[in-house]
């Protein structure tokens, strides 16, 4: 039963693609490839190295974006929503470019950086420093405030008070916020490579369509898209598995 | 098995041996709204040396404010907060306060929690003063636990621990026990009197229990309501441990519940 209850969902993803196979099998003649030839265009760009080759060109983007715009947000934001001054000038700002989608900023990106790797960063950038700004700086507001009294009773410096205090009382909030902003990144490096790239999965979904409507590699693209989005979303989600990251303030 | 309180080691009240702490003419105004609102009206009392007050009052009259502004939290708005005749200018690890929920760091362990006030001292020091408070507060084998795999009575006892092992001269308990259910309420109260007795701290406590503060207090310190004043002081006069149907220990609660304004019957 136990191990019925698990197989489940694989059972489930089978009985999917099977439809799918029949579907296309009793309508010869559609440009929808069926998962056995999705799975062929898979073993051909594995067997041509290029599926690795994308992943690792759409993963560096990702990385590179993505810890950029923590690097710079999060500090920003813990400082901004500490120091409620330096918000209130901001937030107006902030307000009107939270909703550009990253993806509006492409001419401008391509503009700056021309076609290539930097504009595909940047756009990640763009699109991943404003929700993690915004996470930080709630995550500030969300302390308790018997926290930071504690904090101040045992006469910590300012130093010591951010290290021992602040830091470990946003962590948990600022990892939900870094895996929602990880999976923003994860799409946006999708849309930024069918523009201003020419390698990386995005790269290759546009590609397979423009060079001689190889469906099979489009749909191999998008199932490679979803697997690694799933990976490091199970990635993140480790981190907030761990115990002193775990705690929340409702849990005490 | 019913005990005769002679055969109990118990502690008199000892003679206030010099003023500890003193409230000089303390008054407290919020702005609330543009508008004034007095919270506190010349508040004066001297609190002695090793001495346990309660400070009881109806809900929402400014116990908690008072005690905020004594531990350096809040800055009165006249008159002054003295400790050791040094005027209080803000909050100090020479006297800690005990909040009545989620005083605890979360993201520490047990040990954690109690050495973090100990970062400057060397490592066998803090491990021993670590240690001992554990034991203090009975925390054996929660060494390692983090605070939400404890119960709300072990928390509050964490918080304790970790205001002790600083070494504070002054506790302030901001109603410790409120969250707590009545029997776990009772058996902390048990723990706290244990534990006032070998440490000897100055203890101020803010409670809105009328029992808590009969069973506990070497004086009873009655708020009226907003904006509050001192009402009365009410030394209670019984040595510990407390027999809490003596005729002395109802006579004295019953007093206390007149101070409040709260009739004898339901």
């Amino acid at each position: 039963m136990k191990l019925f209850e698990r197989l489940r969902p694989a059972l489930f993803i089978a009985v999917l693609l099977a439809i799918w196979e029949i579907g296309i099998d009793l309508h010869p003649g559609q440009i929808l490839p069926g998962p056995i030839s999705v799975a062929g265009g898979m073993i051909d760009l594995l067997r041509h190295g290029i599926l690795l080759k994308y992943v690792v060109a759409s993963l560096f983007r990702v990385t590179w974006g993505f810890s950029l715009a923590a690097i710079l947000a999060i500090p920003s934001g813990l400082a901004l929503g500490w120091y409620r001054r330096g918000e209130m000038a901001l937030n107006p700002i902030m307000q009107i470019f939270r909703p550009i989608s990253p993806l509006a900023w492409i001419p401008i990106a391509i503009l700056w950086f021309g076609v290539g790797d930097f504009a595909a960063i940047f756009l990640i950038f763009v699109g991943c420093f404003f929700p993690l700004l915004l996470t930080a700086m709630n995550a500030v507001h969300n302390i308790p405030a018997v926290y930071i009294d504690a904090g101040r009773n045992f006469g910590l410096s300012p130093g010591e008070f951010v290290a021992r205090i602040l830091y470990p009382a946003v962590i948990p909030q600022l990892l939900v916020g870094l895996r929602i902003t990880l999976g923003i990144a994860w799409l946006v490096v999708v849309a930024a490579e069918m523009i201003s790239v020419n390698s990386g999965l995005g790269f290759l979904i546009v590609d397979a369509r423009n060079a001689g409507n190889r469906y099979d590699l489009v749909v191999a693209g998008m199932v490679m898209i979803g697997v690694i989005g799933l990976l490091l979303d199970l990635l993140m989600r480790s981190l907030e598995q761990v115990k002193s990251f775990r705690w929340s303030s409702t849990e005490v | 098995m019913p005990q005769t309180e002679a055969e109990i080691p118990g502690r008199v009240p000892d003679p206030i041996q010099g003023t500890k702490l003193r409230v000089q003419h303390l008054g407290m105004t919020y702005d609330r709204d543009g508008q004034a609102m007095p919270v506190l009206e010349d508040i004066n009392l001297d609190v002695g040396d090793g001495e346990f007050i309660c400070l009881v009052g109806p809900s929402g009259c400014g116990k908690s404010t008072l005690l905020n502004a004594m531990a350096g939290f809040l800055s009165p708005t006249s008159g002054s907060v003295a400790i050791d005749a040094e005027t209080v200018k803000g909050p100090d690890p020479r006297r800690i306060l005990v909040f009545q929920e989620r005083g605890v760091f979360p993201w520490l362990t047990v040990e954690g929690n109690i050495g973090f006030g100990l970062s400057k001292l060397p490592r066998a020091e803090r491990e021993r003063r670590i240690a001992h408070y554990v034991k203090t507060v009975r925390l054996e084998g929660f060494e390692n636990t983090y605070p939400s795999d404890l119960s709300g009575g072990m928390k509050q006892r964490l918080q304790v621990a970790r205001a002790l092992a600083v070494n504070p001269d002054i506790l302030f308990l901001d109603e410790p026990f409120g969250a707590l259910d009545s029997i776990t309420r009772v058996i902390m109260r048990g723990e706290l009197l244990r534990i006032w007795q070998t440490e000897r701290r100055t203890i101020l406590f803010v409670t809105h229990d009328i029992d808590e503060a009969v069973q506990l207090a070497d004086r009873v310190v009655v708020l009226s309501s907003r904006p509050a004043r001192i009402q009365q002081i009410l030394t209670i006069d019984i040595a510990h441990p407390r027999n809490i149907s003596s005729p002395r220990y109802l006579e004295l609660r019953d007093e206390l519940l007149k101070q409040i304004g709260l009739a004898y019957e339901i």
